[in-house]
This record gives C-alpha cells, sequence and structure tokens, in this order.
C-alpha cells in the first residue's frame, strides 16, 4: 500500500463536546427520582441517620440496575487466574460483611440482590425532602432578625452566560447596528450584539422563628423510640437550617424532670426512670417567657414521646398544651407506639379532647411512617390551616 | 478543556513513528485497514468508551457507564489506551495524556486489531460505515424524543436496551422469509435428489412425518421454529407498537449485530493485537529506558486478575504458545499430523481468519496452558468466593460455557400465541446455570412493555421446571408438569 494513504492522523477541539456529560446528567437527574420515589425508605435509613457529619452518603436504589436475562451471580461458576499456587478451596475474595463498607445491612449476603448506589450530599437529599414544605402558621413579628435570598432579574449586560441570553433586544441591537450600515435587518450577528439578562439578590426579611424540640428520654423510651424521634429530629434540624438562615433550635430532653440540653446531648444521651411530660411543657413556657417574646417569634413546639406518662399527670399536660398555644404557632406531638397493636396511649387520648387546627399529632409505629409525620408537620397551609400540600 | 495539548511536534514525531510502525507490520506480514487516527483528550475517550462507538444514540445509562468510566480513570484504577472502531478505514483515538512511547505501542497494537478486522471471517459481515450508521440512528432517535417525549422513548429504549443482546449472530445464514416458508410448504417438500448411503435416514424422518399426520393437527404454531432473535421477532410481530417503536427495535438490534463480532472474539483479538504490538516495538530502535518503560506497559495490560480473565492475557498466551508448537513440533506432532517445523507465524494467520474465542480455546487451550496459567473456576459460598475446580478440562469448559452466547442466558421465542391470546412465551434453555429470577422478573416488565400482552418465560430453577408470568399487573410462578412441556 502506498504509505501516503495508508493512515492519518489529526486532532481537533472538542472542548464544546458534551455528550458524555449530558446523559450523565440524564442519570443524575434519574437518580434524583429514584430517591424521591424512595424517601420514605430513605428517610429512616440509619446508615444515614447516624452518619455524623458525613456529607456525601450512599442511597441503594433499585430502579436504576439495567435489568437483564442473566445468570445468578452467586450459583454461576465464574472463572479467574491464580499466582501458579493456586489450588481448590482456596478463597479468592470475600464477601463485605453486613454493616462493613456497604449501606444496606443485608445487601452483601443476598444473591441478587445489589443495587446501584447513590451519592449524594446531605444537603440534597434535604432540599428534595422538604421540597414543597414550609413553616407553618408564620406570622410577620415585629424583629425582623431572619432574612431570605431571593433572585430578581433586574438588570441587561452584554457579557453573561449564554444561559440568560436576552434574545429579543440581542436581535434588535444587531439590527440598530446593521442600520447603522445602511441595511436594517437581522443578519451577520456578532459578540458585540449579544444582551444578556442579569439578576441581583435581594434580601428579604421575614419573621422570626424558633423550634422547641422536645424529646421523651425516659427509660420507656426503647431503642425504636429514640431512633424514630432522632430520625424526625435530625431531618427537622437540617431542613431549617437548609432552608432558612436563621431559625432558633432550643433542645429540650426530660423524664420526670425536663433540661435544656446542646443538639449533640439530645441525639446522644439517654436516661432513665418515669416519664412526667408537663416537666417539659412547664420548661418550654419558662423558656418562651424569658427568651422568646411571642410578639417577636413564631414558635412552634414540637414533642416526641411514647406516650407513658404518669396518669395523673395527663390532664396537666392538655392544661399546658392549651397554654402553649396560646403563645405559639404550631403544637406538633409526635407518639412513637411499637408495633400496631398497641393501643394509643392514655396521653394521646386526652389529647384527642384539643379541637385546635393548631395542634398535630401523629402516631408513628414503623420507620416508614417518618416522612410521612415529616410531611403532616411542615405541610405549608392556607389561611384556613388546611394543608396545601397533601401527606 | 484544560489538559495540556500536545504540541505540533508531538504530532509530527508521532506521524513519523506511525509511518515506521507502519513499514515494520507490512514487513512482518500484517495487512490491516487503512487508519485514521484521531488524538482525544481522556474525556472524549471515556465516552467513546462508554457508548462503544461515537455519535452513538444517547441514554441514561451510557451516562452512568460513562461516569463510572471517568471516575476509575481519575483515580487511577484503569485506564482506555486504546479505542478502534471496525470501519474501512479504521478510526483508532488515542489519548492526548499518553506519552509518545505510550501512544507508539498503541499505534502497534491498533494495528494489530485492524489486520484482525479485516482478516478475521466473524466479521466478514460487518459494515464498513457503521459510524455514519449509528449517528444516523441517533439523529432518527433524537426525532422521536421531539416527537413524543423523551420520557416516553426512554421508556420504550430501557426496555429494548434490557434485551438487545437477544439477536440472532449467524447472520451468515440466511433467513427464510414467511413467503418463502408457505411456498416451500405448498410444494410438498419435495425432496432434492440425494445420493449417498445415507438416503435411507431421510425416509425415517417421512415415516415419522406420517405418523404426525395421522394425529389430530395442534393449532399453527407461531414462530413455526423456536426464534431466538427476540429484537427482529418483536419489531415485526408486537400487536400493538407505534412505527417509531418498531424502529428503535430496529435500530438497537443493528447496532448489537455491529458489536457482537467484537464480543465473540475478544479473547483472540486483544491476543493478536498483544502479539503484533510485542513483535513490532522489538523492532523499533528503543533506548533501555524506552525499552523498560514498554515493558512495564505490556506488563500492565497483560496482568492477570483473580476474578476475572484478563483476555489480553490470555489470548496472547494463546497464541505464543501457537506459534511455539508449530515452530518446534514435537516428534509426535511431525509423524502424526505431518506439522514441519518453522510454520508458527503461518498457523498464527490461520488462525486469526479462522477462529472465534470458543474455538480457539476447544482447539488450543491446552492441559499445558491451564495449569502455566492457573486458570480456575470459582464460586460463592457463604460469604466467600472460593475456587472449585482446577481439573483443566473442567476450566476450559466452564470458560467456554461463560463466553456461549455472549455470556447471557440463550432465550427463545416458543410461542407469540400463548394460551391462543397472543401473549409471549419465551424459554430460557437451561444448560446447569440458573436465572438470577429478580432479575428476571423485572426484565420481564420490559418484555411486556414491549409485546404489550401478558409475558411468560420458562426456565429451570433447583432442579424443576417453572414458568414466570407478567401480565402488566403482576408476577407469579408456576412450578411445570414434565408432561406439560411441549
Amino acid at each position: 500500500m502506498n504509505p501516503s494513504n495508508r493512515s492519518t492522523i489529526s486532532q481537533h477541539d472538542w472542548s464544546l463536546h458534551r455528550k458524555g456529560a449530558i446523559d450523565q446528567e440524564r442519570h443524575k437527574k434519574k437518580i434524583r427520582e429514584a430517591i424521591k420515589k424512595n424517601l420514605a425508605d430513605i428517610v429512616s435509613e440509619e446508615s444515614i441517620i447516624l452518619s455524623d457529619g458525613k456529607k456525601v452518603i450512599k442511597v441503594p436504589i433499585r430502579s436504576l440496575e439495567e435489568y437483564r436475562f442473566r445468570y445468578d451471580p452467586g450459583r454461576q461458576q465464574h472463572s479467574g487466574q491464580g499466582n501458579g499456587k493456586s489450588k481448590v478451596g482456596d478463597v479468592v475474595a470475600t464477601e463485605p460483611r453486613p454493616g462493613q463498607g456497604k449501606g444496606q445491612g443485608e445487601a452483601g449476603d443476598q444473591p441478587g440482590v445489589d443495587y446501584y448506589e447513590a451519592e449524594v450530599t446531605l444537603d440534597e437529599l434535604a432540599a428534595m425532602i422538604f421540597e414543597d414544605l414550609g413553616l407553618p402558621f408564620l406570622e410577620e413579628k415585629k424583629q425582623a432578625e431572619m432574612e431570605t435570598e431571593t433572585v430578581r432579574f433586574t438588570d441587561i449586560r452584554k457579557v453573561g452566560p449564554m444561559a440568560n441570553l436576552d434574545k429579543k433586544r440581542t436581535i434588535m441591537e444587531n439590527m440598530k447596528r446593521n442600520a447603522a450600515h445602511g441595511d436594517p435587518t437581522f443578519h451577520d450577528i456578532r459578540n458585540e450584539d449579544l444582551r444578556f439578562k442579569t439578576w441581583e439578590p435581594t434580601i428579604r426579611y421575614q419573621s422570626n422563628a424558633v423550634i422547641l424540640a422536645m424529646m421523651d428520654t425516659s427509660g420507656s423510651m426503647g431503642d425504636f423510640e429514640k431512633y424514630i424521634a432522632r430520625s424526625f429530629y435530625f431531618w427537622m434540624v437540617r431542613f431549617l437550617r437548609t432552608k432558612y438562615n436563621n431559625v432558633k433550635i432550643v433542645f429540650i430532653s426530660h423524664h420526670t424532670e425536663a433540661k435544656e440540653v446542646t443538639e449533640e446531648e439530645f441525639f446522644t444521651h439517654g436516661e432513665s426512670g418515669g416519664t412526667q411530660v408537663s416537666s417539659a411543657y412547664e420548661l418550654a413556657l419558662q423558656i418562651i417567657q424569658e427568651r422568646f417574646n411571642p410578639d417577636d417569634w413564631n414558635i412552634y413546639p414540637f414533642h416526641f414521646s411514647d406516650g407513658d406518662n404518669l396518669p395523673w399527670d395527663n390532664e396537666r399536660c392538655v392544661a399546658l398544651v392549651e397554654k402553649l398555644m396560646e403563645l405559639c404557632n404550631i403544637f406538633g406531638y409526635g407518639e412513637i407506639r411499637e408495633g400496631h397493636y398497641r393501643s394509643s396511649s392514655t396521653l394521646m387520648s386526652a389529647y384527642g379532647k384539643i379541637q385546635d387546627p393548631k395542634f398535630i399529632a401523629v402516631t408513628i409505629s414503623d420507620k416508614s411512617e417518618v416522612y410521612p409525620a415529616l410531611r403532616r408537620f411542615f405541610a405549608t397551609r392556607d389561611a384556613a390551616g388546611i394543608p396545601v400540600s397533601a401527606p | 478543556m484544560s489538559a495540556p495539548q500536545p504540541d505540533d511536534r508531538y504530532v509530527a514525531k508521532l506521524e513519523s513513528a506511525i509511518e515506521e510502525i507502519w513499514d515494520i507490520a507490512q514487513r512482518m506480514g500484517i495487512d490491516p485497514y487503512p487508519v485514521h487516527f484521531e488524538l482525544v483528550p481522556s474525556t472524549i475517550m471515556y465516552e467513546f468508551g462508554a457508548y462503544g462507538l461515537p455519535g452513538r444514540f444517547s441514554h441514561w445509562s451510557r451516562g452512568k457507564a460513562y461516569y463510572r468510566m471517568k471516575t476509575e480513570y481519575d483515580y487511577g484504577l484503569s485506564k482506555i489506551y486504546e479505542l478502534v472502531v471496525n470501519t474501512n478505514p479504521s478510526y483508532a483515538f488515542l489519548m492526548e495524556q499518553n506519552d509518545l512511547l505510550q501512544n507508539e505501542v498503541v499505534v502497534a497494537h491498533v494495528l494489530g486489531h485492524c489486520d484482525f478486522f479485516k482478516h478475521n471471517v466473524y466479521f466478514r459481515s460487518t459494515p464498513g460505515n457503521m459510524i455514519d450508521k449509528v449517528s444516523v440512528n441517533a439523529d432518527r432517535i433524537r426525532k422521536y424524543e421531539y416527537d413524543h417525549g423523551t420520557d416516553e422513548v426512554e421508556r420504550f429504549l430501557d426496555a429494548v436496551l434490557a434485551i438487545e443482546e437477544h439477536v440472532d449472530p449467524n447472520t451468515f445464514i440466511k433467513r427464510e422469509t414467511d413467503a418463502e416458508r408457505e411456498e416451500r410448504l405448498r410444494a410438498g417438500e419435495q425432496p432434492q435428489q440425494r445420493s449417498s448411503e445415507y438416503d435411507d435416514l431421510w425416509g425415517l424422518e417421512k415415516r415419522g412425518q406420517q405418523e404426525e399426520d395421522e394425529r389430530p393437527r395442534p393449532r399453527r404454531r407461531f414462530p413455526p421454529e423456536p426464534e431466538k432473535d427476540l429484537l427482529l421477532f418483536m419489531a415485526e410481530h408486537a400487536p400493538a407498537l407505534e412505527p417509531w417503536q418498531r424502529d428503535i427495535l430496529l435500530i438497537v438490534r443493528e447496532e448489537m449485530l455491529y458489536f457482537l463480532p467484537q464480543a465473540r472474539t475478544k479473547v483472540i483479538n486483544e491476543g493478536h493485537a498483544s502479539y503484533w504490538h510485542s513483535r513490532i516495538i522489538r523492532e523499533m530502535n528503543l533506548t533501555d529506558a524506552e525499552f523498560t518503560a514498554f515493558a512495564q506497559m505490556h506488563a500492565g495490560v497483560l496482568a492477570p486478575q483473580r476474578m476475572r480473565i484478563n483476555p489480553y492475557h490470555l489470548g496472547y498466551s494463546i497464541l505464543e504458545d501457537i506459534e511455539r508448537r508449530w515452530d518446534n513440533p514435537t516428534e509426535e506432532e511431525i509423524a502424526k499430523f505431518g506439522r514441519q517445523p518453522g510454520q508458527g507465524r503461518a498457523k498464527l494467520m490461520e488462525v486469526r481468519e479462522t477462529e472465534s474465542d470458543i474455538s480457539l480455546l476447544r482447539n488450543y487451550l491446552t492441559k499445558e496452558l491451564v495449569e502455566d496459567l492457573d486458570l480456575y473456576l470459582y464460586q460463592k459460598d457463604g460469604d466467600e468466593w472460593v475456587i472449585v475446580e482446577k481439573n483443566w478440562e473442567k476450566v476450559r469448559d466452564g470458560i467456554i460455557a461463560s463466553m456461549t452466547n455472549f455470556g447471557a442466558p440463550y432465550i427463545t421465542i416458543e410461542d407469540a400465541d400463548f394460551n391462543g391470546n397472543t401473549e409471549l412465551l419465551l424459554r430460557h434453555h437451561y444448560e446447569g446455570q440458573p436465572l438470577d429470577l429478580p432479575y428476571a422478573e423485572k426484565t420481564l416488565e420490559y418484555v411486556y412493555h414491549i409485546w404489550g400482552r401478558p409475558v411468560h418465560i420458562e426456565t429451570v430453577f433447583e432442579g424443576r421446571p417453572v414458568r414466570l408470568s407478567y401480565n402488566g399487573e403482576k408476577h407469579s410462578h408456576a412450578l411445570l408438569d414434565r408432561t406439560e412441556r411441549h
């Protein structure tokens, strides 16, 4: 063959070629959709709740497997190559044990049930969970301490990202420039014709909010109960901190006595002993009186308990809840009862008498009910207090 | 792109190296297609790797593959050196980030591939302009997305890609069309004039036919023979598909048929290319340092792996062994087969023309090689993967079994009018390896999406024939009596 036509070599500028990146985006989008569909499971996923400080978490997603007819890998013989000294019985690899490495506990020992693990940050996940939720009954208060940022397109500039190209103005500029040369039509578009919309962040001040997070840490709160309360508050804290710059949270743990604790103590410390719920409500009232004037603050008390309250304390609790509701925007009570067979507690039945729409009570008896509970508490409501975003 | 662009001097040096490599290759007797080399940045290399071909249609699964490959590269876990497209002229992509020596080795390796593409019999029917075809296909799919919505097209593509490997690779065998079949049946199947000592065998068939005729006629089977090509069959016969959906089935099939010859010659093709890159580089005037660098690269590419067989290593080892055995035949081989010494290279040229992976292993993976290479089979036992087989014949057969039907279960369409109700019955031809049932159920949902009527697959699980069914709403399983099967 003639050497000249047997091969050629060339090099091009590929910097605008983004097909792989675009399809990668599509894949990411599907991951987000899949996560949204599985939020109820993901919200109470142990590996996430217990991942203190870890920014990136792994979420198992089944729907993004590329399913096909295939042999069962766990029952199939595979071929490999040794270093010259291999013999029958040698172990070539070990599955990761449950709890190690893999996010999902059972993943390791179930043949054929392996799934794609998406990596998302906690903030992304929190944003998805609370996408259409907000703080209910938020009222305008005097003190303007809380700020939110909004974006408005206010100006036109000659440079900017292509996505913000103002096509109408660009065409006008082009025609103007052409008209200067005697031909007022749209042609020969140049960089100098381009006009871009540009925005300015505007700061809007909003009312203040404080969350009074109360949790029962008495002896009757078992691991399950604590875990549920913990996952609820875990997401609530995330939510408030991602959506608003300046929300205050007060943590109160109680058994027969209540005390204000730090966030870390709140989630990690366990106590023992009986339960006297009214102690927490009294402390909450006291804190409100001392530090959060209802004229200045939106106040959201939330309380989690297993409902095993001292029976003579229940009436007192109802009275205190009603007193709190006079000062607060909402009162959330979450009762954690493991297993559906248990009837609701005496505390819950005492609360049954409260008719105020500001009072929201939910019973959680399964991990998967944490997400619906979050949605009930934080549903954005219309003026009459009816949730707009259905749970 | 922030990656450093090789300067013109680099390109000029590479160009003259390519000329030298071509000269050596042709002198040594290989005959590749002309090749167009393109220097690309690593992102483009991984994109082409994920898509298989430049310009191919978009799908999220490719984005997923691209992301995985690119991440592995970014973390230094794996590296693609080269990517060749089997067209005439061939296209080869070289990575800008590679140094000159690395790209010289890659060029030599690419010439090996292009020689293989040109001469191996399994590539005989591969179209020479596949890059153009896939980009036309991508345009059509893009238009369907525009007309019917991205989600709608994506859902259909998801379904088709789930069964994409179930095509009939025997493209040499011309299919009988329905009309031809009718014609043949009407003509009464007059057997052609035969004259051999085995003619009486045909009579046996006739006798059987007569007995068959006396029985009550079963309803006409459709398809008349079990159909291996799921994509083609569904494109032609699925009851309720839009024309664009049938087109997508045919597009995916066409592209799969392009890739299948590569899948069935992976070991021999990589072995051939590795054999030739090492032979060509040895002929070049390398400095000691360069030769050491080359040896390291070569060893890296050919490194054996515990959990899978490295096709480069296996192919290279078998081909070198063939060369040795045909260069220096034993007394026995000379006496028995009349093998003349010094035929090694000629034998390799023959092997590269006629063999696929399976035939290469069947014919040339010897006891000595299995033992030298320390090949084994391993299996899962509890939490551990344990070596279960070292016997050379069983190991060879195990590797071949894993290559059969490109590693996919062999599935045919048995009945497209199952239950007299246009339901689709598939059969997995069980050969000792059970299907992954959760995966099979999910895949049945995809088949249902294409067929539009209830779908079933028969397979064997724990020694018993079972039928999995999906009717669009729920899955069901049935244990089958042997006698119930047709």
